[in-house]
């Protein structure tokens, strides 16, 4: 063990997240870093879709393919969650910048409501895309 | 920096386990951190049986009532049994809290889990070292501050003015909101945390405080201020009800109000 100055063992550091009961405001604030990074790998996506088009019907094949696995699937159906939930948060936050709805039991009603809106939202739009032909 | 993990000096050992007196029927087990400097070891959890009939209902109570009848050798801090001192806070059933308001059969879960507050350094068991925690609240000046000359009488104050100050002069800094907070916990050196800044805004809408320019300037910092992101911890734990949360907010708000 490592010593400090006086001859005592340096100060344990007293446990954080290993004790932690979470409220679902603390949840809610890391789900949306969680959605944020989501996002990030959303647009690379985007990105490697675009460049797939510009190269070529068999690259584009090939491209779409991957994404329209069960696999690729489940990643678009999260990063439409992860889309959805952002608005929902942002909404949030604006109301917050306006010095509105800091009671707890408010704060925590509006995390529920997004975390809701994100999953049900994404839901709708697959629905919708099954029954219009588009999956 | 973030810090999901403890450090190798940290991690929580498995401990001893004291046993309720003889003839005791009414038990509850209350697993409670460990740390002597003196023994070079790592903290641990020690967990004690305790005679809920022979011990009140706060988690004071029964932390006394271990000190008192099965191991003296247990260190914490108390003073008021109260809720007016703030000096017993700490981390009960995974929530910061006064030890001396919160009843132990408010605590969900078989054991009673009692921990120092988060993420500080440890002093001896549930005492943690505040030292930065008071120094961040000196570094914000929490006293009046005039250039006019002192008036003959008090500095004058309207009702509606001082009705401003409800719900941040109630403060009694027991830094259960800001060791609550995963932004103190990862920038505590850097970020003031919730409790100083509610202080902070406590002397900024002071109507009687002429240095609101200078104030605002002071904490017109990436880190100092807008570590805040709105994770609500320090609302949810106050036990006084108070809303740092908010209270950030609002200076947020100031600073956006004195630029447009």
């Amino acid at each position: 063990m490592t010593e400090t100055s006086g001859g005592l063992p340096e100060r344990p550091l007293s446990p954080h997240l290993q004790v932690w009961r979470w409220h679902i405001t603390m949840a809610c604030s890391i789900l949306h870093r969680a959605c944020v990074f989501a996002l990030y790998v959303a647009v690379l996506l985007l990105a490697g879709w675009a460049l797939a088009l510009a190269s070529g019907p068999e690259a584009y094949a090939c491209y779409t393919g991957a994404l329209g696995s069960p696999f690729g699937k489940l990643v678009l159906f999260g990063l439409t969650v992860a889309v959805l939930y952002n608005i929902a948060y942002t909404v949030r936050q604006t109301v917050w910048d306006a010095g509105k709805g800091f009671t707890p039991k408010i704060a925590d009603m509006s995390g529920a409501c997004a975390i809701a809106f994100a999953v049900v939202g994404a839901i709708v739009v697959w629905v919708i895309a099954a029954q219009t032909g588009a999956l | 920096m973030v810090q999901l993990t403890l450090p190798k000096n940290s991690t929580v050992q498995h401990g001893k386990t004291w046993p309720a007196p003889a003839g005791a029927k009414n038990t509850r087990s209350f697993k409670i951190y460990r740390y002597d400097p003196e023994d070079g070891r790592n903290p641990r959890w020690d967990t004690y049986e305790v005679d809920l009939d022979a011990c009140g209902p706060m988690v004071l109570d029964a932390l006394l009532y271990i000190k008192n009848t099965i191991d003296p050798t247990l260190a914490f801090r108390r003073s008021c049994r109260e809720g007016v001192c703030g000096s017993c806070a700490m981390n009960i059933g995974g929530r910061n809290t006064l030890a001396c308001t919160h009843g132990h059969a408010d605590t969900p879960g078989k054991a009673v889990q009692i921990s120092p507050l988060p993420s500080q350094p440890v002093v001896k068991d549930l005492i943690p070292d505040l030292t930065l925690f008071y120094a961040q609240y000196a570094s914000i000046e929490p006293w009046l501050h005039t250039v006019t000359p002192e008036p003959q009488t008090e500095w004058k104050q309207s009702p509606e003015d001082r009705s401003k100050l409800d719900g941040l002069y109630e403060c009694i800094l027991c830094a259960c909101c800001s060791t609550s907070c995963p932004s103190y916990w990862w920038n505590g050196d850097k970020y003031l945390g919730p409790a100083t800044l509610l202080h902070a805004y406590r002397w900024l809408i002071d109507s009687r405080d002429e240095a609101t320019g200078d104030r605002l300037d002071n904490l017109e910092d990436p880190f100092k201020l807008y570590r805040c992101h709105t994770i609500m911890n320090c609302a949810q734990v106050c036990p006084k009800g108070l809303n740092p949360a908010k209270a950030i907010a609002e200076i947020k708000k100031m600073l956006v109000e004195r630029v447009v």
